[in-house]
């Protein structure tokens, strides 16, 4: 049998699954003792490109509360073309098209390689792509100009059927009428105001005035869009919309001397809403904010126009000091959840050095799956290549992005569905495998993804509710279904359902099967997202000692050492990294706000808690590489003892790609041996991690920060906040080593950590 | 009685009876006995019931006075100086006639020959012409002697007189006297029987007697008679109803004569075109030196040329009277209101020089310490020139070493002749920061053109016009004297029920429009690019307003929103910080969903009740608070307005009437009909010259103050005057009242310090100065009273009351402060005569005319025929009219254009307003500066047809015809020279109405005739004359 590696390994390419636990403890007591919750995390749209889609729609289970989808661990009586859902256990008979069905012709969806499937759905027409700009014109001509030329960039990379809008704000909010000859027309709103949305489509003209439905409905939306001057194809007003971009003037406003201009943020969001709801509510659209500073006015408003007031730090939120901090929280909170419900979702581009309020913000991105990109500058290769790869294509041509998401998970009985944790809101669908103990967004079986991507990926967590007395026969399978409707970027509506089934294991008999079971990697990320999670809503110290704790409680059931002597301590191979993960997780900007400002926590934590398994471990414990003449580039521990002076590191925390040259190495570089022939070599070696950061760069979505640096530069802050700091001024000499370089932090090191985790753990007091 | 009397109550008396009387002289023909007389009059008095009724018996009383009655001496003003005109000759007027001469005879009689007096009277007025002329036909009954005076000035006649048409009339009048009381009945007329029935007490009696009395004591010169001229004099006659009395009244007797004739000569009262005539002769073509204090100047219709020796010019400043009375008693006593009408920014003719510009340095303007009066030639400089005492204050002060002069040996500084603050009236000081907003320099203005694009005005056309009119206009924009271009900016604004932006920057290739929708708080949505040079962004410009008329076309969107639209004016005027004026076309009433939105309130079942006020009162909330806003920003707004029916015009026009605006209207605006009169009124409108965000001051030596201001203006506190802005045009009617005792010795001074900045963003004072005499005796002050000046003061407070109390009761207050004003004339001044004499102050004379025409402008008359639109309209536009404006209102020129002498230069002498003095072959032109009508007989020659419309006969003319066809003749040229140039002359543009006499829209033309009684129920002159002479003898009891 394979290992539970490849087991995992291939699980993942295929489904796009990652469990914490292979094996399932059978009751619901057992589980509990387990600390890491049944869970896993799970990529709906994961890329298959050995994935044709079937052209037909699924078989659904005919219960009215199970509707399961046909699949390939149902039992099926191909005599009687009937088959057993392996949720609910009814027995259905299959539809006409399925008369042909035998046991050597069998759909796809009954194949065991088929445990996803893709199906097209034919429902409905085909709805457009909609991309609704919504451009901050508070900015420095040069970085106006730059996003500008991004934008116009932008419509060349659209689908010539897509739908653009354009609205740019500054002291006012503009929306912008595309299809004007001879006078370019807009629509200004006060950007003070909280509009409703029914009062933005009354001045945009989005409603009849006398052709209210007979409730006094609004009209159908598709009607208020067919003479929605607002949204049009890119292909007709590619030009028009070029030129006014082109016009595009920074705020005229004059901004008095130590004020910030002023910036509403807040109506712009509002107006964009309004125009879609009016006009195409529950259809696939993005909504792209460029701002470069903080809403300074109307409702949304982070902080005020006088420079003398700075914005609010974690220092003022813990304070409480933070004046607009709530309201502007509970604005935005409520946009998002309009937005959501349509179907729309909001991506925020931040440029600027300062902060600009993405703490209020973020859950516009997180509650409607769209991205968040913060920079120093539009006007840097990071915006414009990150915005670049925002319409970046797949295989077929098509854009990675899909719209309108509905995952729905379905659980056999044993199970019920705890809640999820990632970039989408609930639907609110009590089914009966919901469970009342909620984890992350619980309380429903369906989410909404708004927007997905191919790495978009949920933490989704259960819990076992078979009682201990009533254990599962042996060999039995608990299933879950997870299936995932959305509207394609080529404008089809497709439903994804993957179907994964594992055993039940006695946690008495078979502990140890169980614990070999175990996949730490997912499981670290899973209790992160917990943990930062939890992080949004308590106090960071809480969620640390939380984390600790678990931690402590899972050594103790799966570690094997004597009472109260440390030093007995040992974790088997399945563990042993966990410990290490859960250290680097309490030193990351995902749960400490030390030395990061509210809004990039903000940032971090909304990336962590929606890529995939393997950028999240980035995430969490970057990876070091290590350049040298000694030998091909090796990973490295990531320890200040890896920082040495003849080499070159290669770190990558997701976020920040540093290039770190050892000390000697930045002596060689600054006397420019790399420039003569007889040291080739050194070029050589000065060029491999650049061409390694470069794969890096190519590849991931944002665009890192890209920082080249050398011992004793200021920038080498990046790594050295990051390795362990096993070295530091506290114990540089007692360990007498040359090695390393020391950090000058007070902040335990891994292995303190890893002694205190021991005495904890082998303690009997606890 | 008849004769002198028109005035003379017996007219009113027999009035009932008679009342059809006088008109029917008039209009209808000799026929109607009864009425002979006074026809006219009953109706005029409906709206004084009340009173009336009772004085009758009295009055009756009063008549017999055999004495004086007779005369009036209508014209009686001066003595010498105004002649009555009695020129006709006498034998036309058969009956009643000459009432006036009577008195006059007597009058005279003492004192000169005859024969003086009547010329003398005879050019001034045209009372005695009139008068006499009739009566003199009948010569023989009466009093010889009077008649004979008369007579024998025939020779002097003036034209006026028309004796042919009058005496005709007159003649069948005559009936018999009735008994007063008899005559109250009115049978004729329903109305006011009663009042009327006051005035007509004189009647039964001695008719003569009654008419006497308008004596008008002219200055008085002679004897208490003596002066017979006394213009007001309308003789006594009336009561002579005989036509006996006519000619002749050599003494009071005559009127005694016969049996009181009930009809009155028109021409015999006094004639407002007679005293324009007179004064125009007098002072016409003239320099008038201010050098005189107390100097009454020439009537405002008089051509002269101002040299501003010391006083502001009267253009600048009229007074109603240039005599004060001493004391606060006296003022009381006799009623007569103190009062200027200051228009400060008056446009000066050619040949006048413009102001002087003072400027005294960083230090800014020198004013008295304690007053703060800016220097002036009422400054008086002691110590050697070290100090100067101001004349207003007396506070002494020391003149700054900079501005010390030397005072030459009669105790005036040196260098009086070269610093205008010392030696002129008006003059002006360029203000320092200290006087600017916010210590900062004001921008320049800026015109922000509203045009309402919804369906009505797009059909109609106007948008269109107004877009292709703007290019023109904007290229003569008000400019600095002097300067190569004008500073005002321009902006663009268009609306129906949300509002459209134009950025036309110079440097964008098309213009941008950016609507806003959001009327519930207006803003402006962008700043930089709307207010525009339009010089720099004539090109933008162009490419707007040609886009304009298309973008809109297909518009149905038919509510509009008015509020939100000045709003944003203001708000942009705020965000550019500069004050400026709005100029918005609308068109309907603001229905759509924002602030300000109106509903219609015209309820008809209010006239005549005491909530009638609330038509003309505004609706309190958001205009109020806007006026306020904009006065403060300096934002003026000009409306245009283009109804189709009832838009809450006291509303819609509150800001405008608060902000220095001009409201005017086009009920039913179609292009080809009022496109050229809309066009005229905005390029007038436009290019006027006008100073912004002014803030005025009134300031007077001790012992009066000004105590109340009416105007286009908004007042925080007691003192100041705010004005958004002030264009030519505007008047402010300031009043006074005494604090102390003044001095005749020093007389009292009045300085207006008007704070503005000028077309070109400059910060200026305007500095008016105005020296008074001082009296204790009442005779000068009637002597000196300015009518034109008094008339504009009623009428703005008149317009003000009815705000606040029922028409009724302002009406009785004009008609009681009126007789009130003349009785204490008649009591203190006038020599003693027969109280049914009615005796008017010279300079009073026509005063009657004037109050009566009042009372019969639409605002003050409750008719339910009338739109509510246009009585508040009226109302309000009355509000910052100057004097000049305010005559001609309400006494329209009616100039006979059929006899003319095609070939003169000279604009034919305008007749009295009187259906009387038409002509059935005959063509007038009328015109009160808001309405002009060309009028046609219906027997009109052929010839005159052909010549005027090109077509053969007057049949043929129909339908509407805008504007007369350019034909190549000489009378064409004239008429339509006249005209244009009358058109050029007045502020606001008139659109010419051709009617045809009998046709319907006579009836439109027939309301201007003011001497005639009203469609509404106003009363004639005449009977209005009775009655106020009743009035006065009832208080003279």
């Amino acid at each position: 049998m394979a290992t539970y590696q490849e087991f995992i390994q291939q699980n993942e390419d295929r489904d796009g699954v990652r469990f914490s636990w292979n094996l399932w403890p059978s009751s619901r007591l057992e589980a509990t003792r387990l600390v890491v919750p049944v869970s896993c995390l799970f990529t709906p749209l994961k890329e298959r490109p050995d994935l044709p889609p079937v052209q037909y729609e699924p078989v659904l289970c005919s219960r009215a509360n199970c509707k399961a989808v046909l699949n390939p661990l149902c039992q099926v009586d191909f005599r009687a073309k009937i088959w057993a859902c392996n949720f609910c256990f009814q027995r259905n008979p299959f539809p006409p098209s399925y008369a042909g069905i035998s046991e050597v012709n069998q759909p796809a969806e009954l194949m065991p390689q088929f445990s996803t499937i893709e199906y097209i759905v034919q429902r409905g027409a085909p709805a457009p792509l909609i991309f609704f700009y919504v451009v901050d014109t508070c900015l420095e001509e040069e970085d106006l100009q730059a996003l500008k030329e991004s934008l116009q960039m932008s419509l060349s990379l659209l689908p010539p059927n897509a739908l653009v809008g354009l609205i740019t704000f500054g002291r006012m909010v503009q929306v912008h009428e595309l299809s004007c000859e001879g006078i370019s027309k807009s629509y200004v709103f006060r950007g003070t105001k909280d509009f409703s949305s029914k009062q933005i489509q009354e001045m945009l003209g989005l409603t009849k005035p006398a052709a209210p439905g007979p409730q006094g409905r609004p009209m159908p939306p598709q009607e208020a869009a067919s003479f929605c001057k607002f949204l049009l194809p890119v292909h007709k007003v590619d030009m028009n919309l070029t030129d006014l971009l082109g016009e595009l003037q920074r705020d005229p406003w004059p901004v008095p001397q130590g004020k910030r201009p002023l910036r509403s943020t807040g109506v712009a969001l509002s107006v964009a809403l309004g125009v879609l709801e009016g006009t195409y509510p529950n259809t696939g659209a993005r909504v792209m904010l460029f701002i470069g500073g903080p809403p300074t006015q109307g409702p949304g408003m982070v902080v005020g126009d006088e420079l003398k007031t700075p914005i609010r730090s974690w220092h003022d939120i813990q304070k409480d000091n933070a004046r607009h901090l709530k309201k502007a929280t509970k604005y935005y909170e409520a946009l998002a959840n309009r937005s959501a419900v349509n179907g729309h979702s909001i991506d925020i581009y931040a440029c600027a050095l300062d902060q600009t309020g993405l703490l209020e913000m973020k859950c516009l991105s997180n509650l409607t799956g769209g991205h968040v990109v913060m920079g120093d500058s539009f006007n840097t290769s990071l915006f414009k290549q990150t915005f670049q790869r925002v319409f970046s294509k797949d295989y077929n041509g098509d854009f990675r992005m899909a719209f309108g998401g509905v995952l729905e998970v379905k659980t056999s009985r044993e199970l019920k569905v705890c809640g999820a944790i990632g970039p989408c809101v609930s639907l609110n669908s009590k089914a009966s495998c919901v469970s009342e103990n909620e984890m992350g967004i619980g309380g429903t079986s369906q989410w909404k993804l708004c927007s997905v991507n191919p790495s978009t990926t949920l933490g989704i967590y259960f819990e076992v509710v078979n009682q201990h007395n009533a254990p599962v026969p042996q060999g039995g399978r608990g299933a879950v279904q997870f299936v995932t409707q959305y509207q394609h970027s080529n404008t089809q509506r497709r439903i994804r359902v993957t179907t994964i089934a594992r055993n039940w294991a006695d946690a008495q008999s078979q502990i140890q099967h169980i614990e070999s079971s175990f996949d730490q990697e997912a499981a670290a990320v899973l209790m992160a997202r917990l943990g930062v999670f939890r992080a949004e809503s308590e106090e960071g110290p809480d969620v640390l000692r939380w984390l600790d704790r678990q931690l402590i409680r899972l050594c103790q059931k799966f570690g094997q050492f004597n009472k109260d002597d440390p030093t007995s301590f040992r974790l088997s191979e399945s563990l042993s990294l966990y410990p290490q993960f859960m250290f680097h997780l309490r030193r990351s900007p995902f749960l400490q706000v030390f030395n990061n400002s509210p809004d990039e926590s903000s940032y971090y934590r909304h990336h962590f808690v929606r890529q995939d398994l393997t950028q999240s471990l980035i995430m969490i414990q970057p990876i070091l590489y290590s350049y040298s003449f000694h030998g091909p580039p090796e990973p490295v521990l990531l320890d200040s003892s890896s920082i040495l002076p003849d080499r070159i590191l290669l770190m990558d925390t997701f976020f920040q790609l540093v290039i770190y040259h050892g000390e000697t190495i930045a002596q060689w570089r600054k006397a420019g041996y790399q420039e003569m022939a007889e040291y080739e070599n050194f070029k050589q070696l000065l060029q491999a991690p650049l061409d390694d950061a470069q794969e890096i760069l190519q590849t991931r979505f944002p665009m890192p920060r890209y920082i080249d640096t050398e011992h004793g530069g200021s920038q080498a802050r990046f790594l050295l906040s990051k390795v362990n700091p096993s070295q530091t001024h506290n114990n540089l000499y007692a360990w007498g080593q040359e090695s390393g370089a020391p950090i000058l932090t007070d902040d335990v090191s891994l292995q303190v950590f890893m002694d205190h985790l021991k005495k904890l753990a082998v303690s009997s007091s606890t | 009685m008849s004769q002198q009397g028109y005035v003379a109550t017996p007219p009113y008396s027999q009035a009932q009876p008679g009342m059809g009387g006088y008109q029917g002289g008039f209009g209808p023909g000799p026929a109607q006995p009864l009425y002979g007389h006074y026809g006219g009059p009953a109706q005029a008095f409906t709206a004084p019931p009340t009173g009336l009724m009772k004085s009758p018996v009295t009055s009756a009383a009063g008549m017999p006075p055999p004495p004086a009655s007779s005369q009036y001496n209508p014209n009686v003003q001066q003595n010498g100086a105004h002649p009555q005109r009695y020129p006709v000759p006498p034998v036309v007027s058969s009956t009643y006639g000459q009432p006036p001469q009577p008195p006059y005879n007597s009058m005279a009689s003492p004192g000169p020959p005859p024969a003086q007096q009547l010329t003398n009277q005879m050019s001034a007025m045209n009372l005695g012409n009139y008068g006499q002329a009739s009566m003199q036909s009948p010569p023989p009954p009466a009093s010889t002697v009077a008649q004979q005076p008369f007579q024998a000035p025939p020779p002097v006649g003036h034209p006026q007189m028309l004796p042919g048409l009058q005496s005709p009339h007159m003649s069948p009048q005559m009936p018999p006297p009735q008994s007063p009381q008899a005559s109250m009945s009115m049978t004729g007329q329903p109305m006011a029987a009663p009042p009327m029935g006051g005035m007509g007490r004189p009647f039964p009696g001695a008719p003569p007697p009654g008419l006497g009395g308008f004596q008008q004591p002219g200055p008085g010169v002679a004897g208490p008679q003596g002066y017979p001229q006394q213009a007001g004099q309308f003789g006594g006659p009336m009561a002579g109803p005989q036509p006996g009395m006519p000619g002749a009244f050599p003494g009071a007797p005559a009127p005694m004569a016969g049996p009181p004739q009930k009809k009155l000569d028109p021409d015999s009262i006094p004639s407002i075109t007679q005293v324009i005539e007179d004064d125009q002769v007098k002072h016409g073509g003239q320099v008038y030196s201010t050098n005189i204090r107390g100097q009454v100047p020439p009537l405002v219709t008089t051509d002269f040329t101002v040299q501003d020796q010391g006083n502001a010019s009267p253009r600048f400043i009229r007074s109603t009277t240039y005599t004060l009375p001493c004391t606060a008693d006296l003022a009381k006593q006799c009623q007569v209101p103190l009062a200027s009408i200051i228009r400060p920014f008056a446009s000066l003719p050619k040949n006048e020089a413009p102001l002087y510009v003072v400027n005294h340095g960083e230090t800014g303007p020198i004013r008295c310490n304690r007053c703060k009066a800016y220097m002036c030639p009422y400054m008086q400089f002691i110590d050697g020139g070290r100090r100067y005492q101001c004349g207003f204050c007396n506070c002494v002060s020391e003149v700054p070493a900079f501005y010390f002069q030397h005072l030459d040996h009669m105790g005036r500084r040196v260098d009086f002749y070269e610093r205008p603050e010392l030696s002129v009236g008006s003059y002006e000081f360029v203000a320092t920061l200290d006087y600017c907003k916010n210590n900062k320099p004001p921008n320049p203005p800026a015109y922000i053109f509203m045009i309402d694009v919804s369906y009505n005005n797009v059909k109609s056309g106007l948008v269109k016009l107004i877009c292709d009119e703007l290019k023109t206009l904007l290229e003569k924009l008000p400019r600095e004297e002097g300067a190569e271009s004008s500073a005002v900016k321009v902006g663009f604004v268009t609306y129906n029920k949300i509002l459209h932006f134009y950025n036309v920057k110079s440097t964008l290739a098309q213009p941008q429009m950016m609507v806003v929708s959001d009327t519930a708080e207006m803003f402006v949505p962008l700043l930089d690019g709307f207010l525009v040079n339009y010089q720099d962004s004539r090109a933008v410009i162009y490419n707007l307003l040609d886009q304009i008329p298309d973008m809109f076309a297909d518009t149905n969107e038919s509510e509009t929103v008015f509020a939100p639209v000045i709003q944003a004016g203001l708000e942009a005027f705020k965000a550019a910080e500069c004050s400026g004026k709005l100029f918005v076309f609308h068109s309907s009433m603001p229905t759509a969903e924002a602030p300000g939105k109106l509903k219609n309130r015209d309820d008809k079942k209010l006239i005549n009740t005491e909530k009638e006020k609330t038509l003309f009162q505004p609706q309190k909330g958001v205009y109020e608070q806007l006026s306020k806003d904009c006065v403060v920003q300096g934002c003026c707004v000009d409306l245009f307005l283009f109804p189709s029916q009832y838009v809450d015009l006291a509303t819609m026009a509150d800001v405008p009437s608060h902000t220095g605006g001009s409201v005017y209207k086009y009920n039913n605006f179609q292009v080809e009909t009022d496109g050229e009169h809309f066009l005229r009124d905005l390029r007038k409108d436009v290019q006027k010259s006008i100073g912004f965000d002014a803030i005025m001051r009134v300031r007077t030596s001790t012992g009066f103050r000004a105590t109340d201001f009416f105007g286009a203006i908004h007042m925080n506190n007691t003192t100041d005057v705010e004005m958004a802005a002030v264009d030519c045009d505007k008047a402010l009617t300031v009043e006074y009242k005494h604090d102390d005792a003044l001095s005749e010795e020093t007389g009292a001074f009045i300085q207006c310090a008007l704070l503005y900045t000028t077309v070109n963003g400059q910060r200026r004072l305007r500095i008016h100065n105005l020296s008074l005499n001082c009296s204790s005796q009442l005779l000068e002050l009637y002597k000196s009273c300015e009518t034109d000046s008094l008339i504009n003061f009623f009428a703005k407070t008149a317009y003000r009351a009815i705000l606040n109390q029922p028409l009724k009761n302002v009406r009785e207050i004009l008609v009681n402060q009126t007789a009130h004003m003349l009785a204490c004339y008649r009591k203190n001044c006038a020599s003693p005569s027969a109280a049914s004499q009615l005796i008017l102050p010279d300079a009073m004379k026509v005063f009657p005319v004037y109050m009566n025409s009042l009372m019969k402008t639409a605002p003050l008359m409750g008719s339910t025929e009338l739109s509510t639109d246009d009585r508040a309209h009226q109302r309000l536009s009355v509000m910052g009219m100057g004097v000049e404006d305010t005559q001609l209102l309400l006494y329209p020129r009616l100039i006979p254009l059929h006899n003319m002498d095609a070939s003169s230069e000279a604009l034919p002498a305008p007749v009295r307003c009187s259906e009387e003095r038409l002509a059935d072959s005959g063509m007038f032109l009328l015109e009160n500066g808001h309405s002009m009508f060309l009028w046609l007989g219906q027997a009109s020659p052929p010839e005159l047809v052909q010549s005027m419309f090109n077509l053969p006969s007057l049949a043929h003319l129909q339908g509407h015809v805008p504007a007369l066809p350019e034909l190549d003749n000489p009378l064409s040229k004239k008429v339509r020279s006249i005209i244009s140039a009358l058109l050029e002359k007045r502020p606001n543009s008139m659109k010419l109405q051709i009617v045809r006499q009998r046709d319907k829209p006579e009836v439109l033309f027939r309301q201007f005739l003011v001497e005639d009684k009203s469609l509404h129920g106003g009363s004639s002159y005449m009977d209005f004359l009775c009655y106020v002479h009743r009035e006065i003898r009832q208080l003279l009891t």
